[in-house]
């Protein structure tokens, strides 16, 4: 069994996901996954386990603040560490998602260091 | 023996049948006892000495350190200071790589505009903008045409299509920079940033951006280039798929043509 951490990025903007993805994987102790949008995310999570989610707040089919809810609601999702990415100056959206269980949030535009520091605070890695 | 401890020790010893010291003898005791003390002083002094001599080498020894631990310091908040820099460097250079990978992973015309506007929106931090084509008119000379409109609608981006500055800009090819961000609010007639998209010496469109989502104090020197980087692969990106869009209709043209030909000439 492998003990690397497992991050899924959840991000409708391919840009963007390259980015996140591309940063995350200078961390050597973390594998990453990508998702489209927050139903896609809830099908990989229920197919495997993940350690970490890092989610945008606006996407198609089902939202950031629809995907944080629905982790935060399900006793399987306790432990998962939930970072949502938002665009600077959006105070209303950070407030929410901290409210609805997340654990960190990023703001856009995406440093990448700040995506591996974060990333590797709520990991410990 | 209350006698013993009246008499002297000499009358005592002379008492109890002892011979009795002579004076000399008690002064050559004296006296070694005397040089035996000085021995002891002077190497008592010595020690004192290479005591003080170890406490200079000492003090001049933590004296050194402090200047080295000085020096120790000034060089890690350098190293500190390079590290940050390094770290900005590669995330622009990582912004630049994930940039011109999604600009350049399509032909498709309009996924290269949405790449555009991700890039510019995300990367670069622009919250209002717009996207301007340059097409040659038949008397030689251009036209505005709005590709994208990001931040205002696109009723208003066509109010202004192309601003004095940016008029300026496909003009002379030199892109713009207003340096202090600082208290400047969004002005469409007056693009903060206004870069021309280029292949080499030919200006196809601009992209002016009137204003920032971050709240940037001033644009350093490593934004220009970041700028004017990204809009040069914007530039190749947006011709080969429009070249490539204009080819297929053609081609689709064409056979759509033969098919004809071929089925009029099998039917006589």
């Amino acid at each position: 069994m492998s003990e690397n951490k497992k991050a899924l990025v959840v991000e409708d903007s391919p840009t963007m996901r390259h980015l996140i993805v591309f940063a995350l994987k200078r961390l050597r102790a973390l594998e990453v996954y990508e998702a489209d949008d927050g139903v896609d995310a809830l099908k990989k999570l229920a197919r495997d386990h993940y350690d970490l989610v890092i989610t945008d707040i606006n996407m198609p089919v089902m939202d950031g603040f629809k995907l944080v809810s629905t982790l935060r609601g399900d006793a399987k999702y306790q432990d998962l560490r939930i970072v949502v990415i938002t665009t600077e100056g959006a105070e209303s959206d950070r407030q929410r998602a901290m409210q609805l269980g997340a654990n960190a949030y990023i703001s856009k535009p995406v440093q990448a260091a700040h995506v591996c520091n974060t990333t590797k605070m709520l990991l410990g890695i | 023996m209350a006698r013993d401890d009246e008499d002297g020790p000499i009358e005592a010893a002379a008492g109890r049948g002892k011979a009795p010291i002579e004076p000399e003898d008690r002064i050559e005791e004296l006296l070694a006892a005397r040089q035996e003390f000085l021995q002891v002083f002077k190497r008592g002094a010595e020690f004192t000495e290479e005591l003080m001599r170890e406490n200079e080498r000492l003090r001049y020894r933590v004296a050194e350190l402090e200047k080295n631990i000085s020096g120790v310091e000034a060089a890690n908040r350098s190293f500190a200071d390079r590290y940050v820099e390094i770290e900005q460097e590669n995330n622009n250079l990582l912004n630049i790589y994930v940039a011109t990978y999604q600009l350049h992973s399509t032909l498709d015309y309009d996924e290269v505009l949405r790449a555009i506007t991700e890039v510019t929106l995300n990367f670069i931090g622009a919250e209002i903008f717009t996207v301007t084509a340059v097409e040659s008119t038949p008397r030689g000379g251009w036209e505005p045409k709005l590709l994208v409109a990001e931040g205002l609608d696109w009723g208003t981006a066509q109010e202004v299509p192309v601003s004095p500055i940016a008029h300026e800009v496909i003009e002379t090819g030199v892109p713009h920079f207003v340096s202090e961000l600082e208290g400047v609010d969004a002005d469409l007639s007056s693009p903060v940033v206004c870069v021309p998209l280029k292949i080499k010496e030919l200006t196809i469109g601009v992209l002016s951006i009137y204003k920032f989502l971050r709240q940037k104090k001033r644009l350093a020197s490593v934004d220009h280039e970041l700028f004017t980087l990204l809009a040069g692969h914007a530039a190749t990106a947006i011709f080969a798929a429009k070249l490539y869009t204009d080819s297929k209709r053609k081609l689709t043209t064409i056979q759509g043509f033969i098919d004809l030909v071929t089925s009029s000439s099998t039917s006589e």
